[in-house]
């Protein structure tokens, strides 16, 4: 269980030249509102899930966005798609249909 | 007196085939009922609902009551063509049955005119009058007709911004049945041109084609033939044609009135009828606020139902029912009541059922038990943690009515569910749903209390608890007139906005009305209960951006600001949060108001 809103992420790095960013791309085409997103957490901050656990929504859209997408779907199964990342996100971020789309393009089913 | 001529077999043939395929496809769906709606027909069927069946089956399929509730010249040109055809041929068997007490073939009622060539005084005693009554009706019929035809070139006038794009076949349709009364007219005067024996009308009309000298028996069986080969083409193309729907809005009425509903898991026999009952008026295209706001007009319900019924391409069905706010104004204005949201949810259930898989909630478990025995339970909702003001004066109501509670997701909540359902995710939803029975159950809480629209409507319609489920404004109401609460009336004035879920969703408009009015000067708004305008934050979307999403929630500000309040009240955390990011205007929660105004 996590405690605190905080909590100290792994080091990670992202290889472009090997990185499978098919998915991302294709996402980006699905959500353009992602294109406006500015990474600032604010999505995480207010998530109904995350108060219990570690799930950090900022940090699955930014793992698929640089093609890390291994263990994201059963992740993302930790969403109650209640929707209070999008009313806080800045950007407009359409946060709901992107998690959404994630699913959808990690199990490759057709888009809406 | 002759009662056969060649030219009946068109209408003859037209309707066997009509008879022949509805009594097919009506079959096939009642053979796809499933279990629950087969049960409940089977325990209702004999009990008196047909009565109100047939009452409601008289006002909507023949009067259109709703349509004219929402138009009245829209209602007489549905209502005139519907009940006025009905009432031709009605009033026709029994002018054929006076005339031929011996009996009679079928087509004589309605092609009386042409058998029967004797003087109207000499056929039986009280035909003049019939034929009198006939024309009367032809001529009310014909009304209805003209201004179907003048709504086609300008629509405005009958209430309607857009009308439907039918299919190629609803149009053929159309034209036939559009064909058919004026056809009458003519052949009817065609014939009292040589035998003088029409009404008031067709005598005068029929005078005057003689007087240009036509009294023509060949012209006369053209006009006659033209007018079989209408009905048999419209009867013909009847049960594959938006027409259908004509007789399935009777069954389906039934089948409402015995308990039968629709079920968002599966195609069952009632959604065939419910997709066949849409007579494609189109009344649901101008209050979609995707239509109004946005101007994308392919989404609303009657192209979502044509969709499901023309079993178009997957993909197009998908992104109809998905692009929806669920927002139910449609499901409002439809007149025949279909259940147009539960059809969405069908569709997106099977467009999510490879990623609707079990969630990942292990954290359920780490949510504790209480015992709230002798208190209430206050479920605030995930929103309500968005806007705090609202839990925070609930609260100080709780304590001002001195009534104990439990804050059941003050620092760990789960969703109700609701927002997964919406958007297809069953199984999910499922799991919520089972933890937060067992939490209130167990808990030993005497009521719920909810501030969120959304939570109320899936703990009251989803969740099937044993205890009473209210929301705040609700409780708020029951503790004003409890006097349990005491409340100082301001001068402010305010502009209530009804939220989805809770005016159409849950059918609650007055008690947020009558708190309002206890506490300030409540004003009203150009659209509101029934019509009001959705914030654009609706949860039942995932397809719109936020851009679009705005032009929705402006449009709705506008109609909350036009009357000029110092504030607007909300009673949905959702709303409260989708005006409040405008940053234009004051929006309190009506639960905030009271806190304001309560004297202690
Ligand atoms: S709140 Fe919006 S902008 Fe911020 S990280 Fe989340 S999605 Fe990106
Ligand atoms: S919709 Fe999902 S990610 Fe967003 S706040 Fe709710 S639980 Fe968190
Ligand atoms: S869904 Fe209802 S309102 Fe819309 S076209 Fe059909 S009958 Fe008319
Ligand atoms: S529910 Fe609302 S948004 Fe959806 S089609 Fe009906 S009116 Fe339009």
């Amino acid at each position: 269980m996590n405690k605190f809103g905080f909590s100290i992420a792994h080091t990670r790095s992202t290889d472009l030249d090997t990185a499978n960013l098919g998915k991302a791309e294709e996402l980006l085409q699905r959500v353009p509102s992602y294109k406006l997103c500015i990474g600032c957490g604010g999505c995480t901050a207010a998530c109904t899930a995350g108060l219990f656990t570690d799930f950090n929504i900022r940090r699955i859209h930014t793992q698929f966005a640089r093609g890390q997408y291994k263990g994201l779907d059963r992740r993302l199964q930790s969403c109650m798609l209640c929707g209070k990342c999008l009313l806080v996100c800045p950007r407009g971020v359409n946060t709901r249909a992107l998690i959404v789309e994630m699913r959808r393009l990690l199990n490759n089913t057709d888009p809406a | 007196m002759n009662n056969f001529s060649i030219y009946v077999i068109p209408f003859c043939t037209g309707v066997l085939l009509l008879l022949g395929f509805s009594v097919l496809k009506y079959w096939r769906w009642i053979k796809r009922f499933d279990k629950l709606q087969q049960a409940i027909i089977r325990k209702n069927i004999w009990s008196w609902k047909f009565l109100p069946a047939i009452w409601e089956a008289f006002r909507e399929g023949l009067l259109h009551w709703r349509i004219a509730k929402k138009n009245w010249l829209l209602g007489y040109m549905h209502r005139s063509l519907a009940f006025g055809w009905f009432l031709l041929i009605v009033v026709g068997f029994v002018q054929a049955l006076l005339a031929f007490p011996d009996g009679h073939p079928f087509w004589m009622a309605i092609f009386y005119n042409y058998f029967v060539h004797e003087d109207n005084l000499l056929v039986f005693p009280d035909a003049p009058l019939f034929a009198d009554i006939m024309d009367a009706l032809l001529l009310y019929v014909l009304s209805g007709l003209a201004l179907a035809v003048f709504k086609k070139l300008w629509s405005r006038p009958l209430g309607m911004k857009r009308t439907t794009r039918h299919t190629p076949l609803d149009r053929v349709t159309k034209f036939a049945l559009w064909c058919i009364f004026p056809l009458r007219l003519l052949s009817e005067t065609a014939t009292s041109a040589i035998y003088h024996n029409g009404g008031f009308l067709i005598q005068w009309l029929g005078n005057g084609m003689a007087g240009i000298g036509i009294a023509d028996p060949y012209f006369e069986y053209i006009c006659w033939l033209l007018y079989s080969i209408a009905l048999g083409t419209f009867f013909a193309l009847m049960p594959f044609s938006r027409y259908m729907h004509i007789f399935t809005e009777i069954f389906l009425i039934y089948f409402r009135q015995l308990g039968v509903r629709d079920n968002a898991d599966q195609k069952s026999g009632y959604t065939m009828f419910e997709l066949n009952a849409c007579s494609r008026c189109g009344i649901c295209i101008d209050g979609c606020p995707i239509n109004k706001e946005l101007d994308i007009t392919n989404i609303q319900g009657v192209y979502l139902l044509q969709s499901i019924r023309n079993h178009d391409w997957r993909k197009r069905q998908v992104s109809i029912a998905e692009n929806c706010l669920m927002c139910d104004r449609c499901v409002a204005d439809c007149p025949v009541n279909i259940d147009l949201n539960v059809m969405r949810r069908h569709v997106r259930i099977q467009n999510k059922r490879p990623i609707d898989t079990s969630g990942n909630y292990s954290y359920l478990d780490t949510v504790q038990p209480f015992n709230a025995i002798g208190r209430v339970a206050y479920f605030g909702g995930c929103m309500s943690h968005l806007t705090p003001g609202t839990t925070e004066a609930m609260e100080r109501i709780f304590q001002a009515a001195g009534q104990k509670y439990w804050y059941m997701d003050r620092d760990r909540s789960i969703c109700c569910g609701r927002p997964l359902l919406q958007q297809g995710f069953t199984t999910q939803a499922n799991e919520l749903r089972r933890k937060n029975t067992e939490l209130i159950v167990n808990s030993g809480a005497t009521m719920l209390i909810t501030s969120c629209p959304i939570c109320y409507r899936s703990f009251k319609e989803e969740y099937h608890l044993p205890i009473p489920v209210f929301h705040h404004t609700e409780y708020i109401d029951y503790l004003l007139t409890a006097g349990r609460i005491k409340l100082r009336k301001s001068d402010r004035r305010v502009a209530y906005h009804d939220p989805c879920e809770l005016g159409r969703g849950c059918g609650i408009y007055d008690e947020p009305r009558r708190i309002l009015d206890a506490t300030s000067t409540l004003l009203k708004t150009k659209d509101e209960r029934e019509h009001s305008r959705c914030c654009g934050f609706n949860l039942g979307n995932t397809t719109l951006d936020t851009e679009e999403q705005r032009k929705i929630r402006n449009a709705a500000l506008e109609n909350l600001r036009q009357p000029n309040p110092d504030v607007i009240a909300t009673a949905c955390p959702a709303c409260k949060k989708a005006f409040t990011r405008a940053e234009e205007f004051p929006v309190e929660d009506v639960a905030e108001i009271v806190a304001e105004n309560l004297i202690s």
